[in-house]
């Protein structure tokens, strides 16, 4: 709808450049980002909560109820992980933040998870192998977090590791049931991997924020976690008599705000009844 | 599993046939087992018991276990939108309780030689009833305050006098389930409160969450007694221990005062104390409507089937691979 007459409004005759105005041209070529520390607490805390939400999306609605349970056991787990990590990045930041701030008065452009726990929970088979694929390298993650010099993280790693190892045990068995169970699972838990494998790109890709917090002693060597992810993962799929996908082209941007269309939607729910009363208490 | 769909017709089959001709009891077996009652014993799993009693407790806990399983629906509609990670966290927990509750009481009524999947079917077939308070919708957040406040409230009042049945196993059950209930209960009024002392949107909410849930919740305790078909002779039995009436009056006693305390109003206009019989009396239940939800005509009873039978029918596939698989792998053990 840009025309002459936008042009007009704010006093511009097209073409003409006028020095001393404020610069056009912005100071990077990617997002904007705020402390080290934060974003990378703000990671690690939005894979933990959006991953749970989705999960907790199941919850009446399982194909047995005792897998109805566990599904909702591993969305509590997140979610409480979550709520300690935001309530973190909301100290560190110190800008009176809380976790509940952090949760649901961000847009979906400051969100920072990743691509993969976004994604709708489609059906079992979708979920249990995003979840395998997530559990997987979470606890991988942990353990490398574990000695981290910061005292909040590390301790909120060491309770997180006992979680994620119990999940991943549960995804792991369901992975090789689904897998290796009726060849109709098989075709569709095959299916599942291959469209999923697209985001696992994306949990190993170390950039300026993992740089920043190296300098506060928090180093993940992210290459040697995909070595151990690799492994880790192909035991299973072998074990599931599922292939593992050719590592195609991968989509990322979920660390820097840029998501799937998916995370507008689940925010919108999400967020809905805290923003429709700003300022009340729950 | 390819056998529970089977299984279906043929247990639906069998069920009628079971309550249609039920054996003569033995008259001094009967004697025994209810001089045994009379002496205030519990009846476990390997007594002998009447055929009736049998079959009265397969009907009241399996509709008690669909009931926590239907349950799970309108609280569960809110998960995604709690309004802090807090009440996220906690309604999760609650509506995982609710699936806990009816696993372990669909394990119960296995004890009476039923099988869970059987009467999981009938429950997707629509031929078994569960508490009629979960036909209704959730319309907002307050929902889920006044439901833990008024429903397991209610929920409480029952099981409280079903802890003393004269079933062991449902007797057991009712106690341990009756300690998350109470959980569920305070966590509910908790919401309550603070929704009480919020803001006057926060205030309107709950009000409006009471208005609708009140008499819903006073129809929880079934029919009048007058009305009510099968009281006699569970009381007898000591499977009830106190009438539909009864419980219904310590409820309305117990919440009102409750009510107050919230500042909020209850939608009875007839409703009065009564210094005399220390009760609150309240006006007429509006039976009709009781009717109609019971009979499958409350507003959400297609949708929780619905919701129900898709769960169900989605996961076929993930029951016949466990199985599939679960089969392979005793094969191999086999074979090793
Ligand atoms: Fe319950
Ligand atoms: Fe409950």
């Amino acid at each position: 709808m840009a025309s002459a007459h936008d042009a007009d409004d704010v006093g511009i005759a097209a073409g003409e450049a006028k020095a001393g105005d404020r610069p056009v041209a912005g100071p990077s070529r990617g997002p904007r980002l705020g402390a080290p520390l934060v974003e990378y607490l703000l990671r690690l805390g939005d894979d933990r909560l959006i991953l749970g939400h989705r999960l907790s999306e199941w919850c009446g609605h399982g194909p047995i109820l005792e897998e109805d349970i566990a599904l909702s056991n591993f969305a509590l787990d997140l979610i409480g992980q979550a709520a300690s990590i935001l309530r973190l990045a909301g100290e560190v930041e110190g800008a009176g933040r809380d976790e509940d701030a952090l949760a649901y008065f961000r847009d979906g452009v400051q969100y920072r998870n990743c691509l993969l726990v976004e994604q709708p929970r489609g059906d079992f088979g979708d979920t249990i192998v995003r979840q395998f694929l997530f559990d997987a390298y979470s606890v991988l993650l942990w353990e490398a977090l574990l000695g981290a010099p910061h005292a909040g993280l590390a301790a909120i790693a060491a309770k997180a590791i006992k979680e994620d190892r119990y999940h991943l045990r549960h995804s792991s068995e369901w992975v090789v049931r689904l897998g290796d169970g009726t060849e109709e699972s098989h075709v569709r838990v095959q299916g599942s991997l291959d469209r999923l494998w697209r985001y696992t790109g994306e949990l190993f890709e170390a950039d300026a924020i993992d740089q920043g917090v190296a300098g506060e002693g928090i180093v993940v060597d992210h290459r040697a976690l995909k070595a151990r992810w690799d492994q880790l993962v192909d035991e299973v799929l072998d074990r599931a008599t599922l292939v593992r996908p050719a590592d195609g082209p991968t989509q990322r941007g979920g660390r820097v705000g840029r998501h799937t269309e998916h995370l507008g939607h689940l925010l919108a729910t999400m967020q809905s009844v805290a923003r429709a009363h700003p300022g009340a208490r729950w | 599993m390819a056998t529970l769909r089977g299984s279906r017709l043929y247990s639906l089959l069998h069920m009628t046939t079971t309550i249609r001709q039920l054996p003569a009891d033995d008259p001094a077996q009967v004697a025994a087992f209810e001089a045994l009652i009379a002496a205030g014993e519990s009846i476990e799993p390997k007594d002998w018991m009447p055929a009736r009693y049998r079959s009265q407790l397969t009907r009241m806990m399996s509709q008690h276990a669909h009931s926590e399983v239907v349950g799970m629906l309108p609280e569960g509609n809110w998960i995604t939108r709690a309004p802090s990670l807090r009440r996220k966290q906690s309604l999760i927990a609650k509506v995982q309780d609710e699936a806990g509750h009816g696993l372990y009481i669909y394990c119960g009524t296995e004890t009476l030689g039923v099988d869970r999947f059987d009467l999981f079917n009938q429950l997707l077939d629509g031929t078994a009833k569960y508490s009629s308070i979960f036909n209704y919708p959730t319309l907002s957040w307050a929902d889920m305050g006044v439901i833990g406040w008024l429903v397991d409230g209610a929920a409480i009042v029952n099981q409280t006098v079903l802890a003393k049945t004269s079933y062991g196993p449902y007797a057991r059950a009712m106690v341990r389930i009756c300690k998350e209930e109470n959980f569920h209960k305070r966590q509910g009024y908790e919401i309550c409160t603070v929704l009480a002392n919020g803001t006057p949107a926060q205030r309107a909410m709950l009000q409006d969450a009471v208005d609708r849930f009140w008499w819903p919740s006073l129809m929880m305790f079934g029919p009048s007694d007058t009305n009510s078909l099968n009281s006699g002779e569970l009381l007898r039995w000591k499977v009830k221990r106190k009438t539909n009436d009864e419980l219904r009056q310590r409820f309305v006693n117990l919440t009102i005062p409750q009510a107050q305390a919230l500042g909020i109003t209850v939608p009875d206009p007839d409703l009065r104390f009564d210094p005399e019989t220390k009760n609150w009396v309240f006006g007429e239940i509006d039976w009709s409507e009781f009717q109609q939800v019971i009979s499958g005509n409350g507003p959400c009873n297609r949708e929780r089937l619905e919701a129900r039978r898709k769960a169900h029918d989605d996961g076929q596939w993930v029951r016949e691979a466990a199985s599939a698989h679960a089969a392979k792998r005793a094969r191999k053990t086999e074979a090793a």
